[in-house]
């Protein structure tokens, strides 16, 4: 990242250490080794996507989320029943964290009546309401409204849950997203703002785009709660705080703005130049010190919990996962013509129960 | 039956619907506190309190978003547009979000969300406060709307918007916000989609929607009384989804049609009218389909030129002699 990051807002107490804090203290075996399971199977997910888009079999944009994973897996890790997640395009980690599945992913991707949305969204564009995961959103900041708006709802019902609204350092620039903040504040809505901050909004660097010492600190204007997470790439560390934010939210109705600090491998998406605005050396040096995988890959190898063996084992199961849901993807049948004007309108697909008269579709 | 004005209508549309489910709540600026920028919600904040009637800051984009997704989670939320032209300020979170929501994700959601608020010229604001967007709203498949141009339709079509579970927007006129009529007390719905003849006639079809259909009936009584021509004066109510039926059983039998609105002509809901009849009843046309809209730039201030820069009585009475050359 071309500009020194600014450092977190609270000098972190001598001796932090992540794994050692109550929520992550507490983990079973088991469930640490679920937390790294998850992230292999992202990362394996995606290099599948990867070799299907460059053989065409993808259309469109691929927004990958490489390098990224320990931030989507830990924070739906400790997510409650009525915590809900929104994003942007930017969406397999977070799909296939919330526990989708990489065959209707996948088919989704390539377009198929089997995926996710029946080929009608494509990679930007998944959804699951049963597991609270509200998309895959395509326009950047376009989905924070939203995820306020789930806040709003879930604090009308009188549940106590939160809304994780995710978005990239690029979005922080839209009025949307001021628009939401100061909603969020005024009404003291149970919504935490999740800020993945990759350094750069498609190929321009923070220092190039964003005004301010960080963006997490924007959030002080409307008298919100903030924080920095320095080591993005650790799901610990990324457990433990954003944990901390949904606390907030929970029990005091309070949202906060959450930065995390993180890296992608690739291109914004894979079809974009990536040589153009920063260094491969740069991209290197993060893949040596920082990847989310490795990292908790040498804690787990270090505490035992983790063998070569079994490391191997997930790995190997990962990469059939993903290359059964090619497979599946491949099978698949496309819509048909007649799929192309359905699930517009509710009353359309519902005629038993329409009550409107009249034409809804002109052709 | 009581005589009540367009506006109470609504607010009686409003109340109904959310005495009857409690997921149905009214956002916007000024709607609660202040009772409506145009006393649309006058006094429903102190008989539904705060939960029910909030109001928002000046943050159209922010608010609408957070309605759609509130939308989303189970709420119904009706969001006044102080003025329906500041639909701009939230086009991607209407068009993005709310439109496409259910098409993107595979039917898995809904957004039954209603935005309301008043779209019409004539009241001297200027170009800004004065957009007509009814066809800009139409032409996004996922999207309802629907222009009531008298109480009696505001209130029926206003508690099917309320009830549907698609995207409604429902556009309202502050010059009719006075206007009175007999509306029954209590209960009853206009379906959005059925278009409602105002006027039977043999010799021509006027049809429109908005506070033009309502100029047209006079037009209708002028071309009886100077050249004893019968009009038929039809008003659409709904623009999606259209009544195309009642519109071409109407030409089919008077083999001439006038399109009358307030929107400017360029890809206006006219313009589709026209083209459907073209389509679809071709044949039984003695003349092209006439339309007539306001004239085509963006609305003037000045007093005298915006009204005649608007459909009039006599514009739309010209228009309809024209037709029927």
């Amino acid at each position: 990242m071309t500009k020194k990051p600014a450092p977190t807002k609270k000098a972190e107490v001598a001796g932090y250490n992540a794994r050692q804090a109550p929520i992550n203290a507490k983990l079973g075996n088991d469930e640490l080794i679920a937390l790294y399971r998850d992230m292999v199977r992202i990362r394996r997910f995606e290099e599948r996507c990867l070799r299907s888009y460059q053989q065409g079999k993808i259309g469109g944009f691929l927004h990958l989320y490489i390098g990224q994973e320990s931030i989507a897996v830990g924070v739906v890790s400790v997510m409650g029943k009525n915590d809900h997640v929104i994003t942007a395009y930017r969406d397999h980690g977070h799909a296939l964290a919330v526990g989708m599945g990489m065959n209707e992913m996948m088919a989704e991707n390539y377009g198929k009546y089997t995926g996710c949305s029946k080929g009608k969204g494509g990679s930007m564009h998944y959804f699951d309401p049963s597991r609270n995961f509200w998309g895959g959103h395509g326009i950047v900041g376009g989905q924070i409204p939203l995820g306020t708006g789930l806040a709003y709802a879930l604090k009308y019902k009188g549940l106590k849950g939160c809304a994780l609204a995710f978005m990239g350092d690029g979005a922080v620039n839209q009025g949307a997203v001021h628009e939401s903040y100061n909603l969020a504040a005024l009404w003291s809505l149970p919504v935490i703002f999740v800020i993945e901050n990759n350094g750069y909004s498609m190929g321009t660097s923070q220092e190039r785009s964003s005004a301010g010492p960080s963006l997490a600190q924007r959030a002080e204007g409307y008298g919100m709660n903030w924080d920095i997470i320095e080591n993005g790439h650790d799901v610990l560390e990324v457990r433990d705080k954003v944990a901390a934010a949904i606390k907030l939210a929970h029990e005091k109705s309070l949202p906060s703005v959450l930065e995390i600090r993180t890296y992608r491998y690739r291109g914004h998406s894979v079809a974009d130049p990536d040589t153009t605005y920063r260094d491969k050396k740069e991209i290197e040096e993060y893949k040596a010190t920082k990847d989310p995988l490795m990292f908790c890959q040498n804690q787990l190898l270090g505490e035992k919990v983790l063998t070569d063996e079994l490391i191997a084992k997930i790995d190997e199961a990962a990469r059939a996962e993903a290359e059964t849901s090619a497979q599946f993807a491949e099978a698949s049948p496309f819509p048909t013509v007649e799929d192309i004007q359905k699930d517009v309108y509710w009353e359309a697909d519902n005629p038993a129960d329409r009550k409107s008269q009249g034409t809804l579709f002109f052709n | 039956m009581p005589v009540i004005s367009y506006r109470e209508a609504l607010r009686a549309a409003m109340s109904e619907e959310i005495e009857r489910d409690p997921n149905v709540v009214l956002m916007g600026e000024e709607v609660a506190q202040f009772n409506g920028a145009y006393k649309i919600s006058e006094g429903m904040l102190e008989k539904y309190g705060p939960k029910r009637i909030v109001d928002t800051p000046i943050s159209e984009a922010g608010f609408i978003g957070m309605g759609v997704g509130a939308a989303m989670l189970g709420l119904r939320p009706v969001m006044e547009l102080m003025f329906f032209s500041f639909y701009s300020v939230a086009f991607d979170q209407i068009f993005n979000n709310a439109a496409n929501i259910r098409y993107m994700s595979g039917g898995l959601i809904n957004c039954p969300i209603v935005l309301r608020g008043p779209a019409n010229g004539g009241t001297n604001v200027g170009a800004t406060h004065s957009h007509t967007p009814e066809s800009i709203a139409a032409y996004h498949p996922g999207i309802k709307v629907v222009v009531p141009s008298n109480a009696y339709d505001a209130k029926g079509l206003m508690k099917s918007a309320i009830r549907d579970n698609d995207p409604v927007m429902f556009m309202e006129n502050t010059i009719l916000y006075g206007e009175t009529m007999e509306v029954p007390d209590g209960e009853y719905l206009v379906p959005l989609g059925k278009a409602s003849v105002l006027r039977e006639g043999k010799d021509l079809s006027i049809i429109g929607h908005g506070r033009a259909i309502q100029m047209a009936l006079k037009s209708a009584d002028l071309l009886k009384e100077k050249h004893n021509i019968s009009a038929e004066v039809i008003d659409l109510r709904s623009i999606r989804p259209l009544d195309e039926e009642t519109i071409l059983n109407s030409v089919k039998k008077t083999n001439r049609a006038l399109y009358v609105e307030e929107s400017k002509p360029f890809c206006s809901v006219g313009a589709m009218v026209a083209a459907i009849i073209s389509d679809k009843a071709f044949d039984y046309l003695d003349a092209p389909v006439k339309r007539l809209n306001s004239i085509d730039a963006p609305a003037i201030y000045s007093m005298p030129l915006e009204k005649l820069q608007l459909p009039s009585v006599d514009r739309i009475y010209q228009a309809a002699l024209e037709t029927l050359k």
